[in-house]
Protein backbone atom coordinates (compact mmCIF):
# COMPACT_ATOMS: atom_id res chain seq x y z
CA UNK A 1 0.00 0.00 0.00
CA UNK A 2 1.20 3.21 -0.75
CA UNK A 3 2.10 6.23 1.17
CA UNK A 4 -0.44 9.46 0.63
CA UNK A 5 0.62 12.77 -0.20
CA UNK A 6 -1.03 16.09 0.08
CA UNK A 7 -1.20 18.43 -3.09
CA UNK A 8 -2.48 22.36 -1.76
CA UNK A 9 -3.42 23.29 -5.61
CA UNK A 10 -4.26 26.71 -6.14
CA UNK A 11 -7.94 27.13 -7.46
CA UNK A 12 -9.88 30.00 -9.35
CA UNK A 13 -12.99 30.29 -10.33
CA UNK A 14 -13.69 33.57 -11.88
CA UNK A 15 -17.56 32.71 -12.11
CA UNK A 16 -17.72 32.74 -8.04
CA UNK A 17 -14.02 33.91 -6.64
CA UNK A 18 -12.74 37.20 -6.96
CA UNK A 19 -9.32 36.29 -5.83
CA UNK A 20 -7.20 32.67 -6.32
CA UNK A 21 -8.02 30.05 -3.36
CA UNK A 22 -6.29 27.01 -1.69
CA UNK A 23 -7.53 23.40 -1.68
CA UNK A 24 -6.25 20.29 -0.75
CA UNK A 25 -6.24 16.92 -2.23
CA UNK A 26 -4.72 14.02 -0.24
CA UNK A 27 -3.52 11.71 -3.04
CA UNK A 28 -1.72 8.29 -3.51
CA UNK A 29 2.07 8.95 -3.67
CA UNK A 30 3.69 6.39 -6.13
CA UNK A 31 7.14 6.27 -6.80
CA UNK A 32 6.42 6.22 -10.86
CA UNK A 33 4.13 9.48 -10.58
CA UNK A 34 5.21 12.64 -11.79
CA UNK A 35 3.03 16.16 -10.21
CA UNK A 36 1.31 15.95 -13.56
CA UNK A 37 -0.32 12.40 -12.55
CA UNK A 38 -1.29 13.37 -9.08
CA UNK A 39 -3.24 16.14 -10.98
CA UNK A 40 -4.53 13.96 -13.31
CA UNK A 41 -5.76 11.55 -10.21
CA UNK A 42 -6.66 14.34 -8.68
CA UNK A 43 -9.11 15.01 -12.17
CA UNK A 44 -10.48 11.77 -12.59
CA UNK A 45 -11.38 10.54 -10.02
CA UNK A 46 -11.63 13.20 -6.60
CA UNK A 47 -12.54 17.04 -8.35
CA UNK A 48 -13.59 16.57 -12.56
CA UNK A 49 -13.55 20.29 -11.98
CA UNK A 50 -10.25 21.31 -11.47
CA UNK A 51 -8.36 22.85 -14.82
CA UNK A 52 -4.57 22.50 -15.78
CA UNK A 53 -3.24 22.51 -19.05
CA UNK A 54 -1.24 19.14 -20.38
CA UNK A 55 -0.14 17.15 -23.38
CA UNK A 56 2.54 14.48 -23.90
CA UNK A 57 3.69 13.90 -20.39
CA UNK A 58 7.20 13.48 -21.74
CA UNK A 59 8.47 16.78 -21.70
CA UNK A 60 7.82 17.78 -24.86
CA UNK A 61 4.73 19.81 -25.66
CA UNK A 62 5.67 22.10 -22.99
CA UNK A 63 2.30 22.87 -21.73
CA UNK A 64 1.75 21.62 -18.18
CA UNK A 65 4.37 24.64 -17.07
CA UNK A 66 3.26 25.40 -13.17
CA UNK A 67 4.88 26.50 -10.31
CA UNK A 68 5.73 23.57 -7.55
CA UNK A 69 6.72 24.65 -4.08
CA UNK A 70 7.25 28.20 -5.76
CA UNK A 71 9.93 26.87 -8.64
CA UNK A 72 8.65 27.16 -12.24
CA UNK A 73 8.76 23.57 -13.16
CA UNK A 74 7.31 20.74 -16.16
CA UNK A 75 4.92 18.98 -13.92
CA UNK A 76 5.45 15.93 -16.04
CA UNK A 77 8.74 16.02 -15.22
CA UNK A 78 8.94 16.96 -11.63
CA UNK A 79 8.34 13.44 -9.27
CA UNK A 80 6.07 13.35 -6.61
CA UNK A 81 8.25 11.36 -4.01
CA UNK A 82 11.06 14.34 -4.34
CA UNK A 83 8.74 16.37 -2.03
CA UNK A 84 8.03 13.52 0.21
CA UNK A 85 6.72 13.86 3.00
CA UNK A 86 4.71 16.70 1.15
CA UNK A 87 2.10 19.06 1.38
CA UNK A 88 3.03 20.13 -2.35
CA UNK A 89 2.02 23.35 -3.32
CA UNK A 90 0.88 24.02 -7.04
CA UNK A 91 0.48 27.26 -8.53
CA UNK A 92 0.17 28.56 -11.55
CA UNK A 93 2.88 30.02 -13.45
CA UNK A 94 3.91 33.34 -12.24
CA UNK A 95 3.90 36.58 -14.71
CA UNK A 96 0.92 35.54 -16.46
CA UNK A 97 -2.93 36.67 -15.95
CA UNK A 98 -5.07 33.59 -14.67
CA UNK A 99 -7.69 32.66 -16.78
CA UNK A 100 -8.75 29.43 -14.20
CA UNK A 101 -7.24 27.64 -11.67
CA UNK A 102 -3.95 26.35 -12.69
CA UNK A 103 -4.34 27.42 -16.55
CA UNK A 104 -2.50 30.92 -17.44
CA UNK A 105 -3.58 33.86 -20.55
CA UNK A 106 -0.26 33.06 -22.91
CA UNK A 107 -1.76 35.40 -25.33
CA UNK A 108 0.91 38.22 -24.82
CA UNK A 109 3.64 35.40 -25.05
CA UNK A 110 2.15 34.47 -28.32
CA UNK A 111 2.40 38.13 -29.61
CA UNK A 112 6.17 38.31 -28.49
CA UNK A 113 7.34 35.34 -30.24
CA UNK A 114 6.82 36.36 -34.03
CA UNK A 115 8.17 40.27 -33.18
CA UNK A 116 11.70 38.27 -33.59
CA UNK A 117 10.95 37.01 -36.65
CA UNK A 118 11.50 33.30 -35.54
CA UNK A 119 12.16 31.74 -39.26
CA UNK A 120 15.49 31.58 -41.98
CA UNK A 121 15.30 34.56 -43.71
CA UNK A 122 17.16 34.14 -47.37
CA UNK A 123 18.20 37.94 -49.15
CA UNK A 124 16.99 36.24 -52.39
CA UNK A 125 14.28 33.39 -52.23
CA UNK A 126 15.89 30.56 -53.81
CA UNK A 127 13.57 27.92 -56.02
CA UNK A 128 13.46 24.36 -54.40
CA UNK A 129 14.86 23.17 -57.06
CA UNK A 130 18.45 25.08 -56.07
CA UNK A 131 18.83 22.32 -53.63
CA UNK A 132 19.58 22.52 -50.07
CA UNK A 133 21.27 24.87 -47.78
CA UNK A 134 24.14 22.73 -46.76
CA UNK A 135 25.65 22.82 -43.36
CA UNK A 136 28.45 21.47 -41.50
CA UNK A 137 27.61 19.76 -37.57
CA UNK A 138 29.96 22.63 -36.57
CA UNK A 139 27.73 25.29 -37.77
CA UNK A 140 24.50 23.25 -36.41
CA UNK A 141 26.30 23.46 -33.18
CA UNK A 142 26.57 27.08 -32.85
CA UNK A 143 22.61 27.54 -32.49
CA UNK A 144 21.41 23.64 -31.50
CA UNK A 145 21.07 24.31 -27.91
CA UNK A 146 18.91 27.27 -28.33
CA UNK A 147 16.79 25.31 -31.17
CA UNK A 148 15.51 22.82 -28.46
CA UNK A 149 13.08 25.32 -26.66
CA UNK A 150 9.76 23.80 -26.46
CA UNK A 151 7.44 27.28 -25.59
CA UNK A 152 7.08 26.37 -21.95
CA UNK A 153 7.26 29.90 -20.49
CA UNK A 154 9.27 28.43 -17.83
CA UNK A 155 11.49 31.28 -18.31
CA UNK A 156 8.68 33.88 -18.60
CA UNK A 157 7.63 32.68 -15.05
CA UNK A 158 11.61 32.78 -13.56
CA UNK A 159 12.09 35.91 -15.28
CA UNK A 160 11.22 39.42 -12.44
CA UNK A 161 11.52 41.54 -15.71
CA UNK A 162 8.91 40.03 -17.29
CA UNK A 163 6.27 40.76 -14.37
CA UNK A 164 7.75 44.16 -13.62
CA UNK A 165 8.49 45.59 -17.34
CA UNK A 166 4.88 44.61 -19.42
CA UNK A 167 6.88 45.33 -22.84
CA UNK A 168 9.99 43.02 -22.38
CA UNK A 169 10.28 40.45 -24.67
CA UNK A 170 10.94 37.85 -22.87
CA UNK A 171 13.74 34.99 -22.50
CA UNK A 172 12.37 32.74 -24.87
CA UNK A 173 11.85 35.51 -27.63
CA UNK A 174 15.37 36.22 -27.66
CA UNK A 175 16.97 32.96 -27.18
CA UNK A 176 15.02 32.00 -30.36
CA UNK A 177 16.27 35.05 -32.09
CA UNK A 178 19.42 34.04 -31.45
CA UNK A 179 18.75 30.18 -33.05
CA UNK A 180 18.06 32.15 -36.10
CA UNK A 181 20.87 34.41 -36.47
CA UNK A 182 23.15 32.18 -35.11
CA UNK A 183 22.23 29.84 -37.92
CA UNK A 184 24.67 29.80 -41.26
CA UNK A 185 21.69 29.28 -43.33
CA UNK A 186 20.03 32.53 -42.10
CA UNK A 187 20.40 36.27 -43.55
CA UNK A 188 17.90 38.41 -41.37
CA UNK A 189 20.18 39.04 -38.53
CA UNK A 190 19.98 43.30 -39.54
CA UNK A 191 16.45 42.44 -39.53
CA UNK A 192 15.94 41.40 -36.14
CA UNK A 193 18.62 43.89 -34.32
CA UNK A 194 15.84 46.72 -34.90
CA UNK A 195 13.93 44.91 -32.18
CA UNK A 196 16.25 42.71 -30.45
CA UNK A 197 18.60 46.16 -29.75
CA UNK A 198 16.34 47.87 -28.17
CA UNK A 199 14.95 48.38 -23.88
CA UNK A 200 12.70 46.00 -24.55
CA UNK A 201 14.97 43.48 -26.24
CA UNK A 202 18.09 42.62 -24.84
CA UNK A 203 18.81 46.23 -22.88
CA UNK A 204 15.84 45.20 -20.58
CA UNK A 205 17.85 42.28 -19.31
CA UNK A 206 19.58 42.68 -16.31
CA UNK A 207 21.03 39.07 -16.29
CA UNK A 208 19.28 37.66 -13.26
CA UNK A 209 19.79 34.26 -14.87
CA UNK A 210 17.13 32.51 -13.25
CA UNK A 211 15.75 31.89 -16.97
CA UNK A 212 18.74 29.37 -17.64
CA UNK A 213 17.92 27.47 -14.04
CA UNK A 214 14.34 27.35 -14.89
CA UNK A 215 14.98 25.75 -18.46
CA UNK A 216 14.12 22.28 -18.37
CA UNK A 217 15.87 21.52 -22.16
CA UNK A 218 19.22 23.37 -20.91
CA UNK A 219 18.74 26.15 -23.35
CA UNK A 220 20.74 29.19 -21.74
CA UNK A 221 18.61 31.95 -22.55
CA UNK A 222 20.78 34.47 -20.44
CA UNK A 223 23.42 33.31 -22.36
CA UNK A 224 21.80 34.33 -25.52
CA UNK A 225 20.82 37.81 -24.38
CA UNK A 226 24.07 38.56 -23.23
CA UNK A 227 25.56 37.34 -26.26
CA UNK A 228 23.74 39.59 -28.20
CA UNK A 229 24.16 42.24 -26.06
CA UNK A 230 28.25 42.50 -26.97
CA UNK A 231 26.62 42.06 -30.80
CA UNK A 232 24.51 44.75 -30.21
CA UNK A 233 27.07 47.07 -28.64
CA UNK A 234 29.72 45.74 -31.52
CA UNK A 235 27.79 46.51 -33.90
CA UNK A 236 26.53 49.92 -32.48
CA UNK A 237 30.46 50.81 -32.15
CA UNK A 238 31.34 49.79 -36.03
CA UNK A 239 28.30 51.65 -36.95
CA UNK A 240 29.61 54.86 -35.19
CA UNK A 241 33.30 54.77 -36.25
CA UNK A 242 32.37 53.25 -39.79
CA UNK A 243 29.05 54.45 -40.88
CA UNK A 244 29.58 53.70 -44.71
CA UNK A 245 30.12 50.18 -43.69
CA UNK A 246 27.18 49.48 -41.31
CA UNK A 247 23.70 48.22 -43.00
CA UNK B 1 -2.96 46.92 -28.04
CA UNK B 2 -3.61 47.89 -24.24
CA UNK B 3 -2.75 44.26 -22.29
CA UNK B 4 -4.22 45.32 -19.34
CA UNK B 5 -7.75 45.30 -21.40
CA UNK B 6 -9.29 42.05 -22.05
CA UNK B 7 -12.81 42.31 -24.60
CA UNK B 8 -13.69 38.98 -23.75
CA UNK B 9 -12.24 37.85 -20.27
CA UNK B 10 -12.56 40.74 -18.36
CA UNK B 11 -12.41 38.39 -15.32
CA UNK B 12 -8.21 36.80 -15.77
CA UNK B 13 -6.58 37.12 -12.36
CA UNK B 14 -3.55 39.41 -12.46
CA UNK B 15 -1.39 38.90 -9.48
CA UNK B 16 0.70 41.87 -8.62
CA UNK B 17 4.22 41.89 -8.06
CA UNK B 18 4.97 42.65 -4.49
CA UNK B 19 7.62 45.84 -3.63
CA UNK B 20 9.77 43.24 -2.19
CA UNK B 21 9.88 40.39 -4.40
CA UNK B 22 13.85 39.93 -4.36
CA UNK B 23 13.55 39.13 -0.62
CA UNK B 24 12.15 35.67 -0.64
CA UNK B 25 14.80 33.99 -3.05
CA UNK B 26 18.70 33.83 -2.79
CA UNK B 27 18.81 34.36 -6.68
CA UNK B 28 16.89 37.51 -6.55
CA UNK B 29 18.76 38.94 -3.53
CA UNK B 30 22.30 38.68 -5.01
CA UNK B 31 20.83 40.06 -8.34
CA UNK B 32 19.24 43.03 -6.52
CA UNK B 33 22.60 43.30 -4.16
CA UNK B 34 24.65 42.95 -7.41
CA UNK B 35 22.59 46.04 -8.79
CA UNK B 36 22.89 48.02 -5.75
CA UNK B 37 26.83 47.74 -5.69
CA UNK B 38 26.70 49.71 -8.99
CA UNK B 39 26.25 52.98 -6.40
CA UNK B 40 28.98 51.68 -4.14
CA UNK B 41 31.62 51.09 -7.80
CA UNK B 42 30.33 54.77 -8.54
CA UNK B 43 31.02 56.20 -5.22
CA UNK B 44 34.54 55.03 -5.16
CA UNK B 45 35.22 56.45 -8.57
CA UNK B 46 34.50 59.32 -7.18
CA UNK B 47 36.34 59.24 -4.50
CA UNK B 48 39.50 57.86 -6.42
CA UNK B 49 38.89 61.54 -7.98
CA UNK B 50 39.00 63.37 -5.04
CA UNK B 51 41.65 61.87 -4.32
CA UNK B 52 43.39 62.83 -7.42
CA UNK B 53 41.81 66.72 -7.19
CA UNK B 54 42.85 67.09 -3.91
CA UNK B 55 47.24 65.35 -4.75
CA UNK B 56 47.06 67.79 -7.69
CA UNK B 57 46.27 70.75 -5.18
CA UNK B 58 49.26 70.14 -3.48
CA UNK B 59 50.15 69.25 0.41
CA UNK B 60 47.47 71.04 3.08
CA UNK B 61 44.64 69.63 0.16
CA UNK B 62 46.09 66.15 0.62
CA UNK B 63 45.89 66.46 4.35
CA UNK B 64 42.84 67.41 4.75
CA UNK B 65 41.53 64.82 2.16
CA UNK B 66 43.27 62.09 4.71
CA UNK B 67 41.66 63.60 7.60
CA UNK B 68 38.61 63.41 5.88
CA UNK B 69 39.52 59.73 5.08
CA UNK B 70 40.09 58.95 8.60
CA UNK B 71 36.76 60.35 9.88
CA UNK B 72 34.80 56.80 11.28
CA UNK B 73 31.55 57.40 8.96
CA UNK B 74 33.94 58.32 6.06
CA UNK B 75 36.00 54.78 7.02
CA UNK B 76 32.65 52.75 7.66
CA UNK B 77 31.38 53.68 4.50
CA UNK B 78 34.70 52.70 2.55
CA UNK B 79 34.55 49.52 3.91
CA UNK B 80 31.07 48.86 3.16
CA UNK B 81 31.78 50.02 -0.30
CA UNK B 82 34.95 47.55 -0.62
CA UNK B 83 33.02 44.84 0.21
CA UNK B 84 30.33 45.47 -2.53
CA UNK B 85 33.17 46.43 -5.06
CA UNK B 86 34.63 42.87 -4.09
CA UNK B 87 31.11 41.17 -4.21
CA UNK B 88 30.38 42.67 -8.00
CA UNK B 89 33.60 41.60 -9.42
CA UNK B 90 33.00 38.01 -8.12
CA UNK B 91 29.71 37.70 -8.82
CA UNK B 92 30.41 39.82 -12.61
CA UNK B 93 33.18 37.24 -13.31
CA UNK B 94 30.78 34.13 -12.23
CA UNK B 95 28.62 35.46 -14.63
CA UNK B 96 31.13 36.23 -17.19
CA UNK B 97 31.63 33.06 -19.26
CA UNK B 98 27.50 32.84 -19.81
CA UNK B 99 28.28 35.66 -21.98
CA UNK B 100 31.40 34.99 -23.86
CA UNK B 101 31.63 32.49 -26.04
CA UNK B 102 35.63 31.97 -27.24
CA UNK B 103 36.44 29.38 -29.81
CA UNK B 104 40.08 28.21 -30.25
CA UNK B 105 40.82 25.93 -32.82
CA UNK B 106 37.26 24.75 -33.14
CA UNK B 107 36.35 24.30 -29.82
CA UNK B 108 34.50 25.84 -26.64
CA UNK B 109 36.79 27.47 -24.18
CA UNK B 110 35.76 26.08 -20.84
CA UNK B 111 33.98 28.57 -18.64
CA UNK B 112 36.78 27.85 -15.96
CA UNK B 113 39.21 28.67 -17.84
CA UNK B 114 37.12 32.32 -18.58
CA UNK B 115 36.59 32.56 -15.26
CA UNK B 116 40.20 31.95 -14.36
CA UNK B 117 41.58 34.03 -17.04
CA UNK B 118 39.19 37.31 -15.62
CA UNK B 119 40.78 36.45 -11.85
CA UNK B 120 44.42 36.42 -13.21
CA UNK B 121 43.98 40.04 -14.94
CA UNK B 122 42.39 40.98 -11.63
CA UNK B 123 45.41 39.59 -9.71
CA UNK B 124 47.94 41.36 -12.53
CA UNK B 125 46.43 45.17 -12.59
CA UNK B 126 46.26 44.75 -8.53
CA UNK B 127 49.87 44.00 -8.74
CA UNK B 128 50.93 46.36 -11.06
CA UNK B 129 48.68 49.40 -8.94
CA UNK B 130 51.06 47.79 -5.38
CA UNK B 131 53.98 48.19 -7.34
CA UNK B 132 52.89 51.73 -8.79
CA UNK B 133 51.98 53.21 -5.25
CA UNK B 134 54.58 50.82 -3.12
CA UNK B 135 57.24 50.55 -5.51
Amino acid sequence: MADNIILQVTRYRPEREVEPTTQEYEIPLHEEWAVLDGLNHVKDQLDGTLSYRWSCRMGICGSCGMTVNGEPRLTCATFLTDYRPGPIRIEPLRNFPVIRDLVVEIGDFMRKLPKVKPWLIRDEDAAATDGELLQTPAEMDEYKQYSMCINCMLCYSACPIVGLEEGFLGPAAIALAQRYNLDSRDQGAHERMDVLSTAEGVWGCTFVGECTTACPKGVDPAGAIQRYKLTAAAESLRSFLLPWRSA
Amino acid sequence: MNARYTEFHPRWYRPRMPVFWWVGRRSYLIFVLRELSSVFVAWSVVFLLLLVHAVSQGGQQYQQFLNLSRNPWMLALNIVALAFLVFHAITWFTLAPQAMVVRLRGKRVPRSLITGAHYAGWALLSALAAWLILG
